[in-house]
């Protein structure tokens, strides 16, 4: 891959030519969680508390859902969760 | 500022010659310290934002200015920041959005600024700032020396050192040009010596205000390609969103340095010519802008030094010239970017050389300014010997005196052929 650019081609002082949901920050991950959907009451506190925004509410399925592509496994929302239904597994 | 006017001459009053003379803008004389003079540089600049926090000696800039913005003089918006690490990144996020952005600074100030220095450099933002110059803790001190910015020489910012009041006032108005030059985009500091030039009073001579606000125009702008495929002007607009300063990792941080270190490239050639046309304007020049050479074309001892020490030597120069001794001064005026090819050529002429630098690298063999004088000077056809004299460190005087005797030193260098004390301290007690 020699597509990388030049410090002649690369724009001044850095400014990105990829939006920023191209830069898939999901495989920095070593742990993912899990969410035990019998234990989920739906609070949507795990939302709330994601850094990366990588848990979002879809009205459509009226559930929750886990973007694993942004998701660093950070474990926040397996701590915050009041019923403990989210653990974060290798 | 040319205009062709008829001269009548002297020899045959028949012939209309036809000659270029300058004429210079009218101007008022002020009488104004190196802060006042600043200030009232930047008041005629068209300032958008100033974010500052005051330190002495550089209180009366910031100070004054603030006065302008309170009595609608200016519309320039005024932020008092918590400190100065926020006062820059007040300017940096000012200038991102295309403001003009002027700051001050001095000593610990200046050092707390030090992280959001590179990051302005390193965003590209012409920010200009004021520095009088000061020395750094501890022992606490507030008077002039040049630790505070020789300790910011690789911050990548440009870096002009005034002589005097006036040279401040001038100095300013070209650094927002020289600043926002499409092929230079960096920050600028202006150096003024701490008390030296901050607190004296001198006769300024300043430009009209529409002089000088069509001197410095209106900021322009690079066009650069966003993630949205769109070319731009560099600067953050919500219509057409860009990120800047974003991370860049082992795969492209290397080529943003490298644009930077082409931007101070052209800074060598934008300085003189920005320097050439307000000297047209105001009838005012400082050699070509990067460095002024004083009795040095066949001098045969000189002194390399920045800064108001100049003034002086200027004097001792004057006085050992009257003597029949072959004396020079190299004033470096730009120090960054550092014009090294063109000292080389200045000091040709030169014997036996003296760099003066107010400031220390501790355990470095001699300054800074040492340091990059005598390496460029590695490529001069034949090498003079150079001494390091360190001087004038936490505002201590340097006297006509002192530097006849550095003078004296050279001489006598030229004379046994050697020179075995490389580093060398003036008006220290021993």
């Amino acid at each position: 891959m020699s597509k990388e650019k030049t410090w002649r081609e690369a724009s001044q002082g850095g400014v990105c030519w990829k939006p920023s949901v191209m830069y898939l920050t999901g495989d920095w991950k070593t742990f993912r969680p899990e969410r035990d959907v019998s234990k989920c009451t739906k609070c949507l506190v795990c939302t709330i508390f994601c850094p990366d925004g990588a848990i979002r509410w879809k009205a459509e399925k009226g559930d929750i859902e886990f973007d694993m592509n942004f998701c660093k496994g950070c474990g926040i929302c397996a701590n915050e969760c009041p019923t403990k239904a989210i653990v974060m597994k290798m | 500022m040319r205009q062709r006017v008829p001269h009548k001459s002297n020899r045959n009053e028949n012939v209309e010659e036809v000659q270029i003379v300058k004429t210079t803008a009218k101007q008022e004389i002020q009488g104004l310290n190196g802060d006042e003079a600043a200030a009232f540089a930047v008041k005629q600049c068209d300032v958008d934002v100033v974010a500052a926090y005051p330190i002495t000696p550089q209180t009366i800039i910031v100070e004054k200015f603030s006065e302008y913005v309170a009595n609608g003089e200016v519309d320039t918006e005024y932020i008092c920041t918590e400190s100065e690490h926020s006062a820059m990144a007040a300017c940096l996020a000012a200038s991102a959005t295309g403001a003009r952005v002027f700051t001050a600074s001095a000593s610990a100030g200046l050092a707390l600024m030090h992280e959001m220095l590179f990051v302005t450099s390193g965003c590209r933002a012409p920010v200009v700032m004021a520095i009088a110059n000061r020395a750094l803790s501890a022992p606490l001190n507030i008077h002039g020396d040049h630790s505070d910015s020789m300790a910011e020489r690789d911050s990548g910012w440009i870096q002009v050192y005034a002589e005097n009041s006036q040279e401040v006032y001038d100095s300013i108005i070209q650094a927002f040009r020289i600043g926002e030059h499409l092929d230079v985009q960096l920050p600028v500091m202006v150096g003024l010596d701490g008390f030296t030039l901050s607190h004296t009073l001198e006769n300024v001579e300043t430009l009209p205000d529409e002089t000088v606000k069509t001197f410095v125009g209106i900021r322009q702008f690079p066009v650069v390609l966003t993630h949205e495929g769109k070319t731009v002007p560099y600067k953050l607009d919500p219509e057409s969103p860009m990120t800047m300063g974003p991370i860049a990792l082992p795969n492209y941080y290397f080529e943003f340095k490298r644009q930077q270190e082409e931007a101070m490239r052209n800074a060598l050639r934008v300085i003189p010519q920005v320097h050439e046309e307000y000297a047209e304007l105001s009838g005012r020049r400082y050699g070509d802008g990067l460095l002024e050479q004083y009795s040095l074309e066949d001098a045969e001892v000189a002194i390399v030094c920045l800064g108001s020490t100049a003034g002086t030597v200027k004097t001792v120069v004057d006085d050992l010239r009257m003597k029949g001794v072959k004396a020079g001064l190299l004033r470096i005026r730009t120090y960054r970017p550092f014009p090294a090819e063109a000292i080389v050529k200045a000091l040709s002429p030169v014997k036996a050389l003296a760099v003066m630098e107010r400031s220390m690298s501790f355990g470095g063999r001699g300054g800074a300014v040492f340091h990059e004088v005598r390496n460029a000077l590695y490529d001069a056809a034949v090498q003079p010997p150079v001494v390091d004299f360190i001087h004038g460190l936490g505002g201590r005087d340097t006297n006509p005196g002192q530097i006849r005797g550095v003078y004296e030193d050279l001489q006598k260098i030229i004379r046994q052929e050697r020179t075995d004390n490389l580093v060398r301290f003036v008006g220290l007690r021993e």
